[in-house]
């Protein structure tokens, strides 16, 4: 083998030639305080993230908790066809991907916006107060954010009636009605999110050097196109990034939110993969079936973020991984 | 044309064009109402809560507690499953939030040193695990065949890792500990364990403060792991206690109080949901002022890429 050089590793900065084979050996000598400092994470992270992976074996497997994981029958892609031939499963995947779609439309640019409003704002007092304030609802849980939508949406008592009756409306039933079920899903999320995604905008914001701004003031730009020309070019790294994290997302709509949201009404637009994957597999005990169904929705999810990292490598020359 | 507008900007320094004020005015108008309405409903449970049953029952509240009372809170406080709650996620929220701590400040700490034989390695391993994992099934068989189900260890252990969290601090570490620091230490004999305890802890306090704090929030407001694999009620934390009552509707008011009537019942259930909502997010709620610089540096590291 080719002798190679390489920057000594405790940092003096000497380069020395070493064989190869032996120079493994050596710095894997070397490192090993590192692998003892990383027992305990490792473990753990093997056990609780990597053997479920390799469990993932049962969704091709007629799974029996007699036989266990190893012995159970091989069925190949039986639970799959399954999945993609059942009636059930593409209005569960079409509501899916109708409420990702939409939180991602309307959720995605309002934390933008906020940021740039937040950011332009000529007092600072003024807004950093607002930022405090939008920024709470990050800390509310879910169970908490539910519970407030269903009181406030109470057709006899709820605040939003109240106000809708105040102004000589008639009340309205909005948990009761499957058709605002998606309005209220991605609305609320915006509540909840959008103060402190628009954090991270603001960071980015921080980072653009005021003579740009300058120079773009010296020309004679406005503060709207001062955003469009300055701002937005400068954190257009921070929006791909969040925009790649978020597609990653499209067949996973969170369990917890939608899963207390549902009731009897609204089940037919609000059944979404997360919650039919636990119906079936833990409440139903169909351990195989269920697991295909979650390999199906993670593959596709792992698809689509590498699918929107080469989308915008291809259009800006960056992506994110 | 060019000479007016040279002469003007002479004049008065650069002027802002009729635009901008729109703009201003468009933009605070904005924020206003963004902040009304995230702030409103919060206000709005506060109120009812400290209300009567009466005011709270014919909408009286708008703005300010109307007839103020402490019955609900009296309540909420003498319910055991609320208490119950409240101690067991404070219990699984503190050994959470230190072993993740460990975990993360552990591997951060690694990652970023260059001298690590299979830091690339590690790393692929932790950063996979953002996108792609085992799902529920196989996760809860793990757990079931670990005979971790109904144990405290479930709220604890899993969530250990987290990839995000531990990218985190590695760029932390990297970005704002010089490296001649490590390399003196180094040429003066300091271990790697040396440097871990000496300099990389001692010079991290707030990357400890964020993950510690985001962790803690994250195992406080999450539900889905106790609704999962805890049936024990004994060992409900409090969110769990707080599904069963608020969307549930499994609280029994008569038993808090002797009530006989079903109106006076309804109305006691609905004040003693907003007074539960109060009870709950308070502590994080209380935290939020001091901790909120944290908060902001933490996404601020974030964000850098690297």
């Amino acid at each position: 083998m080719v002798d190679r050089v390489r920057v000594n590793g405790n940092g003096t900065g000497m380069t020395r030639r070493v064989g190869n084979g032996g120079a493994v050996w050596r710095r894997v000598r070397a490192s090993a305080p590192y692998y003892v400092l990383l027992l305990l994470p490792v473990a753990l992270l093997l056990l609780f993230k990597y053997y479920p992976m390799y469990g993932l074996q049962i969704a091709f497997k007629d799974y029996k908790v007699r036989l266990g994981m190893l012995g159970s029958p091989w069925v190949g892609l039986k639970h799959f066809t399954q999945f993609l031939t059942a009636s059930s499963a593409w209005n569960v995947i079409s509501n899916t991907l109708l409420i990702s779609v939409y939180s991602l439309l309307l959720g995605f640019p309002a934390p933008i916006i906020l940021a740039v409003c937040l950011n332009e704002s000529p007092s600072r007092r003024f807004s950093k107060s607002v930022q405090m304030v939008t920024y709470m609802p990050y800390f509310i849980s879910t169970v908490v954010l539910v519970s407030m939508i269903i009181q406030f949406t109470d057709i006899s008592g709820g605040l939003v009636n109240q106000i809708i009756r105040g102004m000589g409306g008639t009340a309205v039933n909005f948990m009761g009605e499957k058709r605002f079920f998606r309005l209220i899903y991605v609305l609320t999320g915006i509540w909840q999110g959008a103060g402190y995604s628009a954090v991270i905008y603001l960071a980015a914001l921080s980072g653009v050097s005021q003579e740009l701004y300058d120079a773009a003031i010296v020309d004679g730009a406005s503060k709207l196109k001062r955003i469009l020309n300055v701002d937005i070019p400068s954190i257009a790294p921070t929006i791909r990034v969040l925009f790649i994290l978020n597609t990653g997302s499209i067949l996973s709509v969170a369990f917890e939110k939608i899963y207390l949201m549902q009731n009897n009404i609204n089940l037919s637009v609000s059944e979404v993969l997360s919650t039919y994957i636990y119906k079936i597999g833990l409440q139903g005990a169909n351990f195989s079936f269920s697991t295909a169904a979650g390999l199906f929705s993670s593959a596709i999810c792992l698809a689509t973020v590498l699918g929107a990292n080469a989308v915008c490598k291809l259009i800006s020359g960056d992506g994110l991984l | 044309m060019t000479a007016r507008v040279t002469l003007r900007k002479r004049r008065r320094g650069i002027r802002q064009p009729w635009s901008d004020y729109v703009f201003d005015g468009i933009s605070a108008l904005l924020l206003v109402v963004a902040g009304l309405l995230v702030a409103y409903p919060l206000i709005y449970v506060v109120s009812s809560s400290l209300s009567s049953t009466s005011a709270v029952m014919g909408g009286r509240v708008w703005l300010y507690p109307v007839e103020p009372s402490l019955t609900a809170y009296k309540a909420v406080f003498e319910n055991r499953q609320i208490t119950t709650g409240y101690i067991n996620s404070f219990v699984y929220t503190a050994l959470g939030t230190i072993l993740t701590l460990v975990v993360t400040m552990l591997s951060g700490f690694c990652l970023s040193r260059k001298d690590f034989f299979g830091r690339g390695a590690f790393s692929a391993l932790l950063v996979f695990t953002m996108f792609f994992s085992g799902g529920l099934i196989p996760s809860y068989l793990l757990v079931r065949d670990l005979h971790m189900l109904n144990t405290i260890w479930v709220m604890v252990l899993p969530g250990a890792v987290s990839a995000w969290f531990i990218m985190l601090t590695r760029t932390y570490i990297k970005s704002s500990i010089p490296d001649e620091l490590f390399e003196s230490a180094n040429l003066d004999g300091c271990t790697v364990y040396g440097m871990l305890a000496h300099i990389a802890l001692p010079l991290s306090g707030s990357i400890i403060a964020v993950v510690g704090l985001y962790s803690a929030v994250g195992i406080w407001n999450g539900y889905f792991d106790a609704f999962i694999y805890l049936s024990d009620k004994k060992l409900y934390p409090l969110q769990v206690v707080l599904r069963n009552i608020l969307i549930l509707n499994q609280m029994d008011v008569a038993a808090v109080q002797d009530l006989r009537d079903l109106a006076t019942r309804q109305g006691m259930s609905n004040l003693l949901k907003y007074a539960i909502i109060v009870v709950s997010s308070a502590p994080l709620l209380v935290l939020y002022p001091f901790v909120q610089k944290y908060f902001v540096k933490g996404v601020m590291i974030g964000s850098l890429k690297g």
